[in-house]
């Protein structure tokens, strides 16, 4: 078997019976990323020295050995974290995002910071301040966004899982674009210290990973409660055990009508009511649901998201660190021109928005109003949790798309994220499985969602579909 | 026509916690720039803030002693402006559920007793230090040391009437911040910052004229002064048939006038909204009753006390209560010779304070104990020596710190008061002055204070002065009745 294809879980085996040298295992990578990277630019920076010396010194852990790689808007110390804006270029925090320090005391190796739309806003990567990721299923598309990066890497054997950040989705729609798992736990699983804010009331790290399995491994080792973030649960992190092996015979599975309609690409639809079968065949009992309030959540999610960002990002003013305009008259034209030339369109199109609906005369109408909403998005779920166990939905209502086909049209790439954000309003965890591909060879995703701090229920729901089914198994042509 | 002021003052009181209130850098004054500082406080990317247990304790010890209701629960909130001095682009404070309201404090007019309405008291960060020009070159430098330092801020009523009560009103709250120890509240220091909201109106009239706001006094006097011109100013503008334009003014204490900073126009959006890397602040009613009980006995109890107490007049007890320390001094002594509380109060105030005052001490400074004003007020009260005395062996004590009763031994101060030894003395001062015994009794009665003066040289000053009093008026007496 190729190195670069093993899962964790496979890795963990083979390099605890010392069949396989973790120097060894992250060389294979490395060797994988030089052949490919060129053409999938899933990275920002790769650390090949790095990687192979803290392999060859590795000691004890879970993760001990395992490459990984990590979206670059978690800070590592000492080493580059952009975001993928040029605002912040060069920027090295003094200080580990908390998922690191619990990484790294687990034993794993860093292979790298990989891409993703300008401080997580898109759903291409393609808004990246550097460059476009490529889909490795299909170079001319998009891998999906905004954690594109690593799901590109994991998909095309650049590394052996990766972290990623899902605030509206960024997680799961690229997993499902690039036929791999992404998990978003429940809001306060995962620390976010160290992560860079875009709307910190959705913001999520989670894995990305080959199998549900994997994903199962790295919760159980970056999830329980961070002093260092208020925000956090009070709950240790979970057994990878205790996550996976839930007994899914008789289980209710709920189908919410608004998520098979009008704007669902068929071969989608196929895909999934496909998968819902196979869970059917499990022992699970599918009933239609409704979420009332879904087609609110689009819009809704773009206030609230936007208004936070448009105060987390005013720290970037070129006084402390990051980029500074080289020329200016004074301190507000420094402000202006700092940010005008550091920020990318889309980030300075969600601080307008953002700071449009915060202002005085406004907020009641939007800010407001959309936080009611969410309360209402809340509900729903609430309601629905009461009959069923878990709901399933397709991640993202289309395939990966070519690139370039949507940046003209930013409501039509806000609309790639119609199915997961509603599961970042409601602070619920959802993971993306692969569930099939398109005539054209594009992966599907399945989203499975869970209630709040139950992510034992979909974990093992998408652990026994991926028993039976060999859609995870599938390599991409890169 | 006559006009009133209405004014409401807003006001920000730093707390004096160990730490920051969002990390865990120190809050020490005075440190190289930028030396208490970490990621958290410098608004790094990604970084969170944590609150400080002990800033939300102190700051409920501050609403409780301001006669505030807690909510129990509060929230806090990010007020955004771009400054070089606020690194995270915004501040945390809290707008629409701040952690206290509905309280009042009591001022002491010459008009008598005034209760100013608190708005609200909610806590904040404090901001940075821009420096300019300070390193020779055209370069402004930030440091960012007070970032983070913790505030509470203080929204009165517009109950405030005249400058004076403005003034009183701050003095007032800086004492409660001084008595329940979470601020040294000086404003010197930039302990204590007040804002000034200032209209006027006809008197009599109901409706609120448009205000102004005014900013940068940094003293009491200042705000006083600062109001004073500003009424005056308005109603110049008023009398003239102009109006009051809603603008926020800097006081210039070298011009002692205000200054235009912004107009309302010009005036921040903050866009305030609920600050989402933090929970909501709870507190149970167990922690509230916990905090109440750590309360220690405020100004006005203290003063209701003295009173009742120790039968002090209420100016007595007014000063006496104005620090916590001078009235802990107070009641020290007190506890020492419980028998004469008038007599120790006037000792502290006017002997003790007066020649702390004239060297520019404070009482923590302060070279006698309560233990030796109370043992020099027993020596007076058993007539050992006498009040005039007692002022050069309070000299002597200050100087050296000696107790009164070893002073009044080594240098054989006591008084004397036999009275048959006093009357040979007093007869004798009689014989040698028989022409001032003809007039008094010829009725010049004032002429007793010289056969005092007399008795008192004659004695080295030593003579009680009651006894000597008695004794020279019975004699006289004797005398008229001889004639």
């Amino acid at each position: 078997m190729e190195l670069c294809w093993m899962t964790v879980k496979e890795a963990r085996e083979a390099l605890d019976k010392g069949e396989l040298g973790a120097g060894e295992l992250a060389r294979a990578i490395l060797d994988r990323v030089e052949e490919v990277e060129s053409r999938v630019r899933a990275y920002i920076n790769v650390f090949p020295g790095e990687a192979l010396e803290t392999a060859e010194k590795v000691k004890g852990g879970p993760l001990a050995g395992i490459p990984l790689a990590i979206k670059d808007n978690i800070c590592i110390r000492g080493l580059e974290t952009t975001c993928a804006s040029k605002i912040l270029k060069g920027f090295k925090p003094p200080y580990n995002a908390t998922v690191v320090d619990r990484l790294r005391e687990a034993g794993y190796v860093l292979l790298g910071k990989t891409n993703l739309d300008e401080f997580a806003m898109g759903s291409s990567t393609e808004n990246s301040g550097f460059f476009t990721t490529h889909n490795p299923w299909d170079l001319d598309r998009v891998p999906g966004g905004s954690s594109g990066g690593s799901a590109a890497a994991v998909a095309a054997g650049e590394c052996l899982a990766a972290l990623g950040s899902d605030t509206g989705g960024s997680i799961r729609q690229p997993a499902a674009f690039c036929g791999v798992v992404g998990l978003k736990p429940t809001y306060g699983r995962v620390s976010r210290y160290g992560l860079v804010a875009f709307a910190s009331s959705l913001d999520q790290i989670g894995p990305i990973t080959r199998t549900v399995e994997d994903a199962a491994l790295l919760l159980e080792v970056i999830s329980g409660h961070d002093p260092r973030d208020s925000t956090s649960a009070p709950y240790p992190p979970h057994k990878a055990q205790e996550l996976l092996f839930k007994e899914v015979r008789g289980m209710v599975l709920g189908l919410p009508k608004e998520y098979f309609g009008e704007g669902l690409d068929p071969q989608v639809r196929g895909a999934v009511l496909e998968a819902v079968r196979v869970l059917e065949s499990l022992g699970c009992r599918v009933e239609e649901v409704s979420l009332p309030h879904s087609p609110y959540a689009v819009a809704t999610y773009y206030l609230v998201a936007t208004a936070e960002a448009s105060s987390n990002l005013a720290r970037y003013d070129g006084v402390k660190y990051g980029y500074r305009a080289p020329e200016h008259k004074d301190l507000y034209d420094m402000y202006v021109k700092t940010r005008s030339q550091g920020f990318g369109v889309e980030v300075k199109r969600r601080i307008m928005l953002g700071t449009y609906a915060l202002s005085a005369g406004y907020y009641d109408a939007y800010y407001l109003k959309a936080q009611k909403v969410r309360t209402l998005i809340k509900r729903d779920f609430e309601e629905v949790f009461r009959a069923c166990d878990a709901v399933v939905t397709p991640t993202s209502p289309t395939p990966a798309f070519r690139m370039g086909e949507r940046l003209a049209d930013p409501l039509t790439m806000y609309l790639s994220d119609i199915y997961t954000i509603s599961v970042n309003l409601a602070g619920i965890p959802a993971v993306s499985v692969p569930c099939g591909f398109t005539r054209e060879g594009l992966p599907v995703g399945l989203q499975i969602m869970g209630r709040a701090f139950d992510e034992a229920t979909i974990l093992s729901l998408g652990y026994a579909y991926q028993g039976v089914t060999d859609w995870h198994k599938k390599r991409p042509p890169v | 026509m006559e006009y009133e002021a209405v004014i409401g003052l807003e006001v920000h009181v730093q707390l004096k916690t160990n730490s920051k209130v969002f990390c865990s850098c120190s809050t020490e004054f005075g440190a190289p720039p930028n030396t208490h500082t970490c990621p958290v406080c410098q608004g790094m990317p990604g970084v969170l803030p944590v609150l400080n247990r002990r800033v939300a304790e102190y700051a409920i010890k501050a609403a409780l002693a301001l006669n505030c209701q807690i909510n129990p629960l509060s929230v806090f909130a990010r007020k955004n402006y771009f400054y070089p001095d606020l690194p995270k682009g915004y501040q945390i404070s809290q707008y629409e559920l701040p952690l206290a309201e509905h309280g009042y404090l009591e001022i002491e007019t010459p008009q008598g007793k005034r209760r100013i309405g608190i708005t609200r008291v909610h806590m904040e960060e404090d901001a940075g230090k821009n420096v300019h020009g300070e390193f020779g070159d055209p370069h402004s430098y930030v440091d960012l040391n007070r970032t983070g330092v913790p505030l509470i801020e203080i929204v009165s009523e517009p109950d405030i009437r005249t400058p004076e009560e403005a003034r009183l009103y701050l003095q007032k709250l800086r004492t409660i911040m001084r008595y329940i120890e979470v601020s040294d509240a000086d404003m010197e220091k930039g302990e204590l910052r007040c804002d000034a909201n200032i209209s006027i109106r006809p008197k009599g009239e109901t409706r609120l004229g448009v205000k102004t706001e005014l900013k940068n006094m940094n003293s009491f006097r200042h705000v006083q002064k600062a109001l004073e011109y500003e009424i005056k100013r308005q109603q110049k503008v008023l009398e003239e048939g102009g109006i009051i334009v809603q603008e926020t003014l800097l006081w210039n204490p070298q011009l002692g006038a205000t200054e235009t900073m912004r107009s309302k126009e010009e005036a921040h959006d903050y866009r305030y909204f609920p600050e989402p890397d933090l929970v909501p602040l709870e507190v149970s009613q167990e922690w509230l009753e916990e905090v109440a009980a750590s309360l220690p006995e405020l100004p006005d109890e203290k003063k209701a006390r003295f009173i009742e107490e120790y039968g002090l007049s209420a100016y007595d007890a007014e000063v006496l209560t104005s620090a916590r320390e001078m009235a802990d001094f107070y009641e020290a002594a007190v506890k020492a010779h419980p028998d004469n509380p008038k007599a120790l109060a006037n000792w502290v105030m006017v002997e003790l304070l007066g020649r702390l005052h004239a060297e520019n001490k404070s009482l923590l400074e302060a070279p006698v104990t309560p233990q030796q004003i109370a043992q020099l007020v027993a020596l007076v009260d058993k007539g050992t020596i006498s009040g005039k005395m007692a002022k050069e062996v309070l000299a002597k004590t200050y100087q050296t710190g000696k107790d009164p009763q070893q002073i009044v031994e080594e240098e054989g101060l006591v008084q004397l008061s036999d009275e048959s030894e006093l009357e040979a003395i007093v007869e004798k001062v009689l014989e040698d002055n028989p022409k001032e015994v003809e007039k008094y009794l010829a009725g010049k009665t004032k002429i007793v204070g010289f056969f005092v003066g007399q008795i008192m040289k004659a004695t080295k000053g030593k003579a009680n002065p009651q006894v000597v009093n008695k004794i020279l008026i019975k004699k006289l007496q004797e005398k008229g009745e001889q004639q």
